[in-house]
């Protein structure tokens, strides 16, 4: 789950990460501030927000409300921006990057640093990044710190801040199960302060059953995969006109891979997962019903989940639905024989092979 | 003579009285796997199918376990997994989907100290017909033959051993790594032992999008590994950024697609297959 700039900066606070004085704003009547100028920062989930004009700057509080009424009425890369961050302005002397994330190479967690900020570290050429892996055994110790600041050559005054600085991050890595945890821009005042000037904080949504203080973002989702989403569905939107219900993720990615290869669109990811449950099929129906299709594909190979169980779920389904679209549908697996004989009975031809199956999608949207 | 389970693999089921940890172990005995011992806390002195539980992984050891099947709830994996290590189980399987990965690294860490193997989480587990089966693959997709698989995915993997089975080949073992960002055992890890099993004389390796790891395998194929290859990847049409319902299954910053994992084994002498059904022919081919 990915956190907005202010809740990252919650957390740094709360484990003594230096960060600018700040107020979250999240309507027009508290856009107020004290010593100018200040900064206007938009809050959303996605990068890019300073070239898309998300970030302001403003002399006085007449400013400050206009240009705060602006950036409220904001829509960046399609999400709409729904708070302001209000941020002391920095007199700033350098940057620097550094984040904690997880290497899925070594199965480690892998701290990046680098003098050169401010810019997308995938920008910046590898003889000026310093990378170094945590043995998840052994843990973070101070030493991790000095060895990552002699590396990245920093005079000492700065190398005890950011020291300090890269402790502490670890420690919020660890205690809120993050997948990144990243401070970029890293800024030196001109006063010789280190802190950070922006925070992203990605916090594993596995491990929300011990982080019951966050609470959950609004994701980005679309209509389609909200509603799936409310209803417990693994459901990704992809834009085309085949629905498509399949069990597990693997089978479920090589059923649209199939029928892209054979030049059609599929609608959507939907994977019925590990489930053995009626309903949980005439469910995914319903969904897909919300959608424009013109054919629904449904791929099953029965372990878990028993191929007379998802019989009787298209077969509730044709009643209660109402789909008005052609269903195909593939039973392979547990129970296939009795998945089969069900279906027949309700006036449906399963196939056993993949192949066959999509090859008659082909045939009823020609 | 197949790779990490066997005649002599010994499973304990821990979390024996759940749903998934009964139906799994009566399903393992079926197979032919030795189901020796269960454990399920305040539940020691009961039993389910004929297979003794204890209350704790050190009380079980009186039936010789060295293989482990955890299907605890995810907040607990963790713990069960260190409990099954600390009393010398060699094999820890985990079936559970939705283990915070920060705990499967620590998991994994430990089990690389102290020599012991992890396959999942969030996998469909390993299976040598007839001799051992641990984990939760359909039982009648098998028949006992020369070719090695592995996996990172579920359903996908039944589709292509029973497409392997139809079509008159069989395995010799079929591995599933787990579906998460981080697994105790991967592509490397499996090929290593192939490699070293006279019983296999080919290996199909089913990828998907998400990671290096097949890129990486890949890399290993071309320098060390002295037996064909042929692979399936899924994921081409996947958008970037968007989860395919594994935490692992992801294209982010531009890493992980199924181009690059394509080219990476085509570049190692691997065939890759477009469609899973191509995998048995292509078998055949290089088995020739």
């Amino acid at each position: 789950m990915n956190l907005y700039e202010y809740q990252a900066k919650e957390l740094f606070k709360k484990y003594g990460i230096s960060i600018p004085s700040g107020k979250h704003v999240a309507s027009e009547k508290d856009l107020q501030w004290e010593k100018f100028p200040v900064v206007v920062k938009a809050q959303v989930l996605t990068g890019g927000r300073g070239k898309a004009g998300g970030i302001k700057f403003a002399n006085d509080s007449k400013d400050l409300m206009e240009k705060g009424k602006d950036v409220l009425a904001m829509s960046i890369k399609g999400l709409k921006v729904r708070s302001l961050l209000l941020e002391e302005k920095l007199d700033i002397a350098k940057e620097y990057y550094v984040s904690v994330t997880l290497d899925r190479s070594t199965k480690r967690p892998i701290i990046i640093a680098s003098t050169s900020g401010g810019v997308e570290i995938e920008d910046v050429p590898d003889s000026k990044i310093v990378k170094y892996w945590i043995d998840p055994t052994i843990g973070y110790s101070p030493f991790v710190g000095r060895e990552v600041a002699f590396k990245l050559n920093l005079p000492p005054d700065e190398s005890k801040q950011f020291q300090a600085i890269l402790a502490r991050m670890f420690s919020l890595y660890e205690g809120y199960d993050c997948e990144l945890v990243e401070i970029n821009p890293l800024v030196v005042l001109k006063n010789g302060k280190v802190l950070a000037g922006d925070a992203k904080v990605v916090v594993d949504s596995d491990s929300l059953f011990r982080h019951t203080d966050l609470s959950e973002n609004p994701a980005e989702r679309t209509d389609l995969e909200e509603l799936a989403y409310k209803r417990g569905y693994a459901l990704v939107e992809l834009g085309g006109d085949i629905g498509v219900i399949a069990n597990g993720a693997g089978l479920t990615m090589a059923t649209l891979d199939g029928l892209t290869l054979k030049g059609l669109k599929p609608k959507n990811f939907l994977d019925l997962g590990g489930s053995d449950d009626v309903e949980k099929v005439v469910g995914a129906f319903q969904i897909l019903k919300e959608a424009k299709i013109r054919a629904i594909l449904i791929n099953i190979f029965g372990g878990v989940t028993h191929c007379d169980t998802v019989a009787n779920g298209i077969a509730e389904a044709k009643k209660r639905v109402g789909i008005g679209v052609p269903i195909v549908v593939r039973l392979s697996g547990v129970n296939e024989d009795i998945g089969r004989g069900i279906l027949k009975e309700h006036g449906i031809e399963a196939y056993s092979d993949m192949m066959d199956a999509i090859n008659e999608v082909v045939e009823v949207v020609k | 003579m197949s790779i990490l389970v066997n005649e002599d693999t010994r499973i304990l089921v821990q979390g024996i009285t759940g749903h998934q940890g009964s139906f799994n172990a009566i399903q393992m005995q079926k197979f032919g796997s030795k189901v020796v011992a269960g454990t399920s806390p305040g539940k020691g002195g009961t039993e389910v199918s004929g297979i003794p539980v204890y209350n704790t992984v050190r009380d079980a050891l009186v039936e010789k376990p060295n293989a482990t099947f955890i299907s605890v709830a995810a907040p607990y994996v963790l713990d069960a997994a260190k409990e099954a290590m600390y009393n010398g189980i060699d094999l820890i399987y985990i079936l559970t989907e939705k283990v915070p990965y920060q705990d499967t690294m620590k998991i994994v860490s430990l089990a690389n100290k102290l020599g012991k193997r992890v396959l999942g989480p969030n996998g469909p587990g390993a299976t040598s017909p007839f001799s051992c089966k641990l984990g939760i693959m359909p039982n009648q997709i098998f028949r006992k033959g020369n070719v090695g698989v592995i996996s990172r995915s579920g359903t996908l993997t039944y589709e292509i051993v029973n497409q392997i089975t139809i079509n008159g080949l069989g395995e010799s073992t079929v591995i599933g790594l787990g579906g998460d960002p981080v697994t105790g055992m991967n592509y490397i890890d499996a090929l290593e032992e192939f490699k070293k099993d006279e019983q296999t004389a080919a290996v199909a390796m089913v990828g998907e999008i998400g990671g290096t790891a097949e890129e990486e395998a890949a890399e290993y194929i071309k320098n060390n590994f002295n037996k064909p290859v042929v692979s399936y990847i899924t994921g081409r049409s996947a958008p970037p950024g968007k989860r395919m319902g594994h935490a692992g299954a992801i294209i982010s910053r531009g890493k992980g697609t199924a181009e690059s994992k394509v080219k990476a084994l085509e570049e190692a002498g691997v065939r890759v297959a477009s469609y899973p059904y191509e995998i048995p022919s292509l078998l055949k081919e290089v088995l020739k």
